[in-house]
């Protein structure tokens, strides 16, 4: 039942956030803040995770391909990499990273707003605070983190090359090749569809705890951990779905 | 001018308000007081429009506010300037954005005519040089001078203000109360107070309001309060045993009390 009510309270949320805004040369500046704030300052993680995990999935097909019976040439490593990237890891990971990152973030400054009663002055002075403070972080972030995931997706390749030419097992002629082989455009727009989907559940979910949040910092915390865990919950079951749908 | 008839509210089970009427007027600073849960915050919230009362009526300048269409609600909130417990200035922006936020959001004055706003109001509340600073980079009682300021900065009809004094110290709780008390008559708002701090009763209360678990207890000015029998504001005002001796003193002589609390000019006595 309360699940139900918690359901209905999130729909009835979105309802208000997508209403006309009150000045949207406003909006339009807090857009560019959130950019900052959201999309910006999570470059250096993606980064830093992107290029590591790239290695890594490397370093896993070029064993796998070493052990197999079949013989499989080298190539194939740099075309799985790219594979793995485009359809899980750069979308699905990135997303579910950016879920703690960013979604904490967005649950514990809407929840210190709410328990500061700042949503209380907006809402006084006849604001639409669920609109002023949600609208800009989702436009925000679904315009930002497609663009956050294409660098992951390079740097992840990159990951991959320079591990190659660490270890010595795969030619960068090899690792190139299979990164050039064909694959169909529709797994990118799967890749950025994923994206999409997952930067509004990124904003959404923990605005929605952190709006409704009661009480003190001690609940402010709470709602940012219950964010948190809800929004990587619902990250991998649309990754289900999405991916159930359209590569079925 | 707020009127309120009858005004109730229930949470689940519990009975916070049953049913207060009174008048606020315009051009008089009018303050709420009672122990805490005695419901002083759930009637401002309801007067402020946050909080929806089970029944009853608020009249703002005459119109019932049940009457009220979404438009007129949101002219009527732009009217309203409100200084918050806690000031719930924005952390994310500067003394100078918070204040022009309002100007912002509902009028369509250019960026220079807003930053001679902020400048007008934020010396009219005495601070200067803070216009880039945070609210974290600013002591309590510059806060809340911010504050008022972003209340006052839209001219507004009507000032509410919540525990305007909490956590200050008492002489610059003075300082706030006159200034809000100054405000008042400039701007001529209808000025309601939510407080118990027994300062500002007598610096300032032109209308008093005792609330005593959901029910208005008592009705007067800072003058009536000295000399009023009600058990139960004596018990609430003269809770030590200091003030009751004080109290006793100041009854037995009629010119001390005058001159030790005089009123306020706009007082009659």
């Amino acid at each position: 039942m309360r699940t139900l009510k918690n359901i209905g309270q999130y729909f009835l949320l979105l309802g208000k956030v997508f209403k006309k805004p009150e000045k949207g040369r406003i909006y339009a500046k807090m857009v560019l803040r959130e950019i900052n704030d959201l999309g910006s300052s999570s470059l250096g993680i993606v980064v830093f995770i992107s290029i590591f995990m790239g290695a890594v999935v490397a370093i896993q097909m070029y064993n796998n391909i070493k052990d197999s019976v079949l013989l499989i040439p080298n190539d194939y490593i740099g075309h799985a990499t790219k594979m793995i990237l485009i359809l899980e890891f750069s979308p699905t990971i990135i997303s579910i990273i950016l879920a703690g990152k960013v979604g904490s973030l967005i649950a514990s400054s809407i929840g210190t707003m709410r328990t500061t009663e700042q949503i209380d002055a907006l809402e006084v002075m006849g604001v639409n605070s669920v609109s002023f403070l949600i609208l800009p972080k989702i436009i925000a972030c679904i315009l930002f983190n497609p663009l956050l995931i294409l660098i992951s997706l390079s740097l992840g390749l990159f990951g991959g090359w320079i591990s190659g030419e660490i270890t010595g097992n795969w030619s960068s002629a090899e690792y190139i090749t299979g990164i050039q082989m064909q694959n169909t455009s529709f797994f990118y727009w799967y890749c950025i569809l994923k994206t999409i989907v997952f930067a509004f559940v990124i904003v959404t979910i923990p605005a929605y705890f952190g709006y409704f949040v009661k009480g003190g910092s001690l609940e402010v915390g709470k709602a940012s951990t219950q964010a948190v865990v809800w929004t990587c919950v619902l990250i991998i079951v649309l990754d289900l779905l999405i991916t159930q749908m359209m590569l079925s | 001018m707020i009127e309120v008839h009858d005004l109730k509210k229930s949470f689940q089970d519990t009975d916070v308000l049953k049913g207060i009427s009174v008048a606020f007027e315009r051009g008089k600073t009018n303050l709420i007081i009672g122990q805490s849960g005695s419901g002083k915050t759930v009637f401002l919230k309801c007067l402020l429009g946050l909080i929806e009362p089970s029944s009853g009526e608020i009249f703002y300048e005459g119109v019932n506010s049940r009457d009220m269409d979404f438009n007129r609600r949101k002219t009527l909130r732009a009217k309203i300037g409100t200084v918050f417990q806690g000031n719930a200035l924005f952390d994310s922006m500067t003394v100078s954005e918070n204040i022009s936020f309002p100007l912002m959001m509902f009028t369509s004055q250019s960026e220079h005519e807003m930053k001679d706003k902020v400048d007008q109001v934020l010396e009219r509340v005495r601070l200067e040089g803070v216009h880039h600073k945070y609210p974290s980079e600013l002591s309590g009682g510059m806060q809340k001078r911010v504050a008022i300021a972003r209340a006052i900065v839209n001219n507004p009809k009507f000032l509410f203000c919540d525990e305007p004094n909490s956590g200050l110290d008492p002489k610059t709780a003075i300082v706030i109360d006159n200034l809000i008390h100054e405000l008042t008559l400039e701007y001529n708002t209808t000025t309601i107070i939510n407080t118990h701090d027994m300062n500002s009763v007598m610096e300032i209360g032109e209308k008093i309001i005792f609330l005593k678990d959901g029910f208005k207890g008592w009705e007067g000015n800072a003058i009536e309060i000295l000399k009023t029998e009600n058990q139960m504001v004596v018990d609430f005002i003269y809770s030590s045993n200091l003030f009751q001796r004080i109290r006793r003193s100041l009854l037995n002589d009629e010119f001390r009390l005058i001159n030790i609390y005089p009123p306020p000019n706009h007082i009659i006595l």
